[in-house]
C-alpha cells in the first residue's frame, strides 16, 4: 500500500491554512510560477482552503503552453519529412500548430515517437543509421541539461543523423518581463522548485531586490505550496522582500553545478517568442556555434517559419495572470482539451486544462 | 450494403483516427457515439454493458468480444494469451454470467517465433482450464512482417446468466455503496515500465486475473449486486464516469480510501501520470445496497482477488447527465473528468 505522504498530510495542511489565515490582514496577489504547482493547487483544491484575501495567479511556467506556434509548425515541418524519426516528450504531441498537431501528423504516417529522455532519441539515432533522428527540446532549465547532454554526446560520437530542435526557455527573464508589464499585479512569487534544483536561486536575488518583491522557492506538494505561501505572505505582511527557500530538501543556492556547466558548454542565451507573451529578451536557449551542425532548424531549413498567434485565444492574459481560465468566454465552450484554441488548454500543467479537469 | 443513416451530433475534430481514439477517454466515446454505434443501433447494443445480454428461449445468455493488442507480448504477471482469456471472461462476469465457451482468432505477424506462440497458446489453455471454460472455435491469419506487432488476439465468449440475476447500469440506485476489489493501476504501470524501457527498480506485476470465479461466489451467496464494471482501459475514472452517465446519478468517491500500491504511486509521480486513469486487468467495482456492504466485503476478503476490497464511495443522488465527485484528503470536493485520450507523460 502507498505510504502516507507527509507532504500531503491533511492535518498539516489544515494547520498551515490556519497559520496563513492568522497572519493575513489584507489582500495579496501571489503568482506560482510553475505549471506543476498550478496543477497541484487546482487538483488538491488548495486555493479553496486559503483566506479570501489571498489570490493565486497562475504563472507562465508550463513549457508546453509557452512554446510558440512557430516552433510547433517547425516541428511539424520536420516531422513530416519521410526520412525523419521525430522524438518528443509526450505532452507536446497534442499542442495544436496552425494546421494540425503532431498526433494527427503521426496518424497520417509520420514517424513520431514519445521519449522520456533525449538520450533515448540519441540511442534511436545509433540504431537507425539510415534515418534522421530529431529531438524536440522543450522545457525550462529543468529539462535543458538532459538536452545539453544529448547534444554533447552527439558531438562526442560525431553522430551525423541526429539533430535537435531547441525551444528551451529560461525562467528569470520571464519573471522580469511580467514585473515590467504596465498592468502587472503580482506582489509575490512562489519560485519553481525544480528549475531551482538545477539553477539554484542566486539569479533571483537581484530580481527580488530590484522590484522589491518576495520570492519563495517552493516545491509541488500541498504542504510545500502552503509553506511557500506562508513564507511569502509573512514577508508581505511585514513589509519585507527577500528570497527564501522552502524547498531546501531539493534546492541549494548555487544549484547543480555540473548541469549548469554542461548547459553553458552547449547553449547560448537568445531572445525568444513566448506563446501569448511575445518576445522576451534573453529568455531562450539555443545551440551555440560549436553545435550548429546538430541544429535541426538549420539542417532542415525551417528557421524561416514564423507563424502569427491566433487572436481568439486569450492564453496570454491567463499566462500573465490577468485572466482566470473560467473568465474566458471560450473556456469549456469553443475551447476544450479535444479542441484547444491555445496551449494552456493542452498540457496537464496548463492553467485552463487544470480548471477544465477539476473545476467545472 | 444496407442503408443506414449516420447520426452525428458532434463534429469530429480529426479527419483521421489518432491513437487517442482508442484510449478509453472522451475522444473514444466520441468515435463510438458518432461513427460506430449509430451504424448498428439496436436496444441490446445501446445498453452499453460489458456484455450483450440475450434472451433466447427463456434462457439469458451473455455474449461479448474483445481484441488484445499489447506490447510486449510477455510481461510481469502474464502474457497476451492470459490477458485474452481473462479479459473476455471478465466482461462476461460483469454481467453476472457464468462463462461457458470462448472463441479465439489469431492475427500473427510473419516472423513470430513458434516457441513464443506455443507459450502463449499454453497460457491461454491454462487460463481457460482454471476458469472451467472451453475454447471451442477459432481462426488463424498470418500478415506480412511490419503489419502487426507480433500477435493480435481476438476472443469472444458466451456465458449463462441465472434467472434471478439482473445486473446493469440501469439498476444502480441512490444509496448504493461502491466497492472496489483490489488496488489500482498495476497492469498499466507494469506494461508501461516494461514497454518504455524505463530504468525503474520495481517488482510490479500486472494484476491480470479471471474475476468470474469471484463474481460467481458473490452471486451464489445471494448478494444483490446492482451493477459491476471491470476497470480496464481508461482505468477507474473512466469506468465510474461511464456508469454515472449510464445510470444518471452522482457518485461521491472518497479519494483517500483508494488502494494504490506504493510502487505504482511512485512511478506515477515520476512520470506525471494519474493512477485513476491507468488500465487494470483484475480490478472491478461493484454497486450493492448499503445493507449488503458488510456481506460483500466479507465474501471478497475471503477470496485471493478481493483481499484489499473496500468501500470507495456511494451513489448520492440522481443527476441528468451523470457526475462523479471526489472528496480529497484535503477536505475539498472536486469533479472527476474523462481524459481526452491517452495520458501523456509530462515534460518535467
Amino acid at each position: 500500500m502507498a505510504q502516507p505522504n507527509p507532504y500531503r498530510d491533511p492535518a498539516t495542511v489544515r494547520k498551515l491554512c490556519q497559520a496563513i489565515a492568522a497572519i493575513t490582514t489584507q489582500p495579496w496577489r501571489i503568482m506560482e510560477v510553475c505549471g506543476g504547482q498550478t496543477h497541484s493547487i487546482i487538483k488538491h483544491g488548495l486555493d479553496q482552503l486559503l483566506p479570501p484575501e489571498i489570490t493565486l495567479i497562475h504563472g507562465p511556467g508550463c513549457p508546453v503552453c509557452v512554446t510558440s506556434l512557430s516552433f510547433i509548425d517547425k516541428a511539424l515541418a520536420i516531422a513530416a519529412q519521410p526520412e525523419v524519426i521525430f522524438c518528443s516528450f509526450g505532452d507536446m504531441l497534442r499542442v495544436p500548430g496552425s494546421q494540425l498537431d503532431l498526433l494527427a501528423l503521426k496518424a497520417q504516417g509520420a514517424d513520431i515517437r514519445v521519449v522520456y529522455s533525449p538520450l533515448d532519441a540519441l540511442t534511436l539515432a545509433q540504431q537507425n543509421p539510415n534515418k534522421q533522428v530529431v529531438f524536440f527540446g522543450v522545457g525550462f532549465e529543468t529539462t535543458a541539461p538532459s538536452t545539453a547532454l544529448a547534444a554533447y554526446q552527439a558531438k562526442q560520437l560525431q553522430l551525423k543523423n541526429f539533430s535537435l530542435l531547441i525551444a528551451h526557455v529560461r525562467v528569470p527573464p520571464v519573471m522580469r518581463a511580467l514585473l515590467d508589464a504596465p498592468n502587472q499585479q503580482v506582489q509575490g512569487f512562489l519560485g519553481a522548485g525544480h528549475v531551482c534544483a538545477i539553477m539554484g536561486y542566486h539569479e533571483y536575488l537581484p530580481i527580488s531586490a530590484h522590484y522589491g518583491i518576495p520570492i519563495v522557492v517552493t516545491g509541488f506538494e500541498p504542504v510545500d505550496i502552503l509553506q511557500g505561501l506562508y513564507l511569502c505572505i509573512k514577508q508581505l505582511e511585514t513589509g519585507k522582500h527577500c528570497v527564501e527557500n522552502q524547498y531546501s530538501r531539493a534546492v541549494k543556492e548555487q544549484g547543480n553545478a555540473p548541469a549548469q556547466a554542461l548547459m553553458q558548454q552547449v547553449f547560448q542565451v537568445v531572445d525568444r517568442n513566448w506563446r501569448g507573451l511575445g518576445r522576451i529578451a534573453d529568455s531562450g536557449l539555443a545551440l551555440n556555434s560549436d553545435y550548429a551542425q546538430w541544429d535541426a532548424e538549420q539542417r532542415f531549413a525551417v528557421s524561416t517559419i514564423t507563424t502569427q498567434e491566433p487572436l481568439t485565444c486569450r492564453s496570454g492574459e491567463v499566462l500573465q495572470g490577468l485572466l482566470k481560465p473560467a473568465q474566458c468566454l471560450e473556456f469549456a465552450t469553443r475551447c476544450t482539451p479535444e479542441h484547444p484554441l491555445g496551449a494552456t488548454m493542452v498540457s496537464s500543467e496548463g492553467a485552463c486544462a487544470a480548471y477544465y479537469r477539476y473545476r467545472r | 450494403m444496407p442503408d443506414f443513416k449516420l447520426n452525428c451530433p458532434l463534429p469530429l475534430q480529426y479527419q483521421h483516427v489518432v491513437m487517442a481514439h482508442g484510449g478509453g477517454g472522451r475522444l473514444m466515446q466520441q468515435l463510438l457515439g458518432t461513427v460506430i454505434r449509430p451504424a448498428f443501433a439496436n436496444p441490446i447494443l445501446d445498453a452499453q454493458h460489458d456484455s450483450a445480454v440475450l434472451a433466447i428461449n427463456g434462457t439469458k445468455l451473455a455474449f461479448t468480444t474483445d481484441s488484445y493488442v499489447i506490447k510486449p507480448l510477455f510481461f510481469a504477471g502474464g502474457d497476451i494469451g492470459k490477458l485474452a482469456v481473462c479479459g473476455t471472461l471478465n466482461d462476461l462476469a460483469m454481467s453476472g454470467a457464468k462463462p461457458l465457451y470462448l472463441s479465439c482468432a489469431l492475427i500473427i505477424e510473419e516472423g513470430l517465433a513458434i516457441a513464443d506462440l506455443q507459450r502463449i497458446m499454453a497460457s491461454m489453455q491454462q487460463a481457460a482450464q482454471q476458469a472451467g471454460v472451453l475454447l471451442v472455435t477459432g481462426d488463424t491469419k498470418v500478415v506480412e512482417r511490419g503489419c502487426g506487432d507480433g500477435l493480435y488476439i481476438n476472443t469472444a465468449g458466451i456465458g449463462l446468466i441465472a434467472e434471478a440475476v439482473n445486473i446493469s447500469p440501469a439498476h444502480i440506485q441512490v444509496g448504493d455503496h461502491i466497492i472496489i476489489n483490489s488496488d489500482l493501476a498495476r497492469h498499466g504501470m507494469a506494461i508501461m515500465l516494461a514497454r518504455e524501457g524505463i530504468a525503474f527498480d520495481s517488482h510490479l506485476q500486472s494484476d491480470c486475473a479471471d474475476l468470474s470465479g469471484l463474481v460467481q461466489t458473490l452471486l451464489a451467496d445471494g448478494l444483490d449486486i446492482h451493477c459491476m464494471r471491470d476497470l480496464t482501459r481508461g482505468g477507474l475514472a473512466s469506468g465510474l464516469i461511464e456508469l454515472a452517465c449510464a445510470s444518471h446519478s452522482t457518485f461521491d468517491i472518497d479519494e483517500p480510501a483508494l488502494p494504490i500500491h506504493a510502487d505504482v504511486q511512485s512511478a506515477c509521480e515520476i512520470l506525471g501520470l494519474d493512477p485513476w486513469y491507468i488500465a487494470n486487468e483484475g480490478c472491478f467495482v461493484l454497486f450493492v445496497p448499503a445493507t449488503q456492504t458488510e456481506q460483500a466485503l466479507s465474501l471478497l476478503h475471503q477470496h485471493p482477488l478481493g483481499q484489499q476490497a473496500c468501500v470507495i464511495g456511494e451513489v448520492k443522488q440522481t443527476h441528468p447527465q451523470g457526475l462523479v465527485t471526489l472528496q480529497t484528503a484535503m477536505g475539498i470536493s472536486r469533479v472527476l473528468d474523462l481524459l481526452s485520450g491517452e495520458q501523456l507523460p509530462r515534460i518535467c
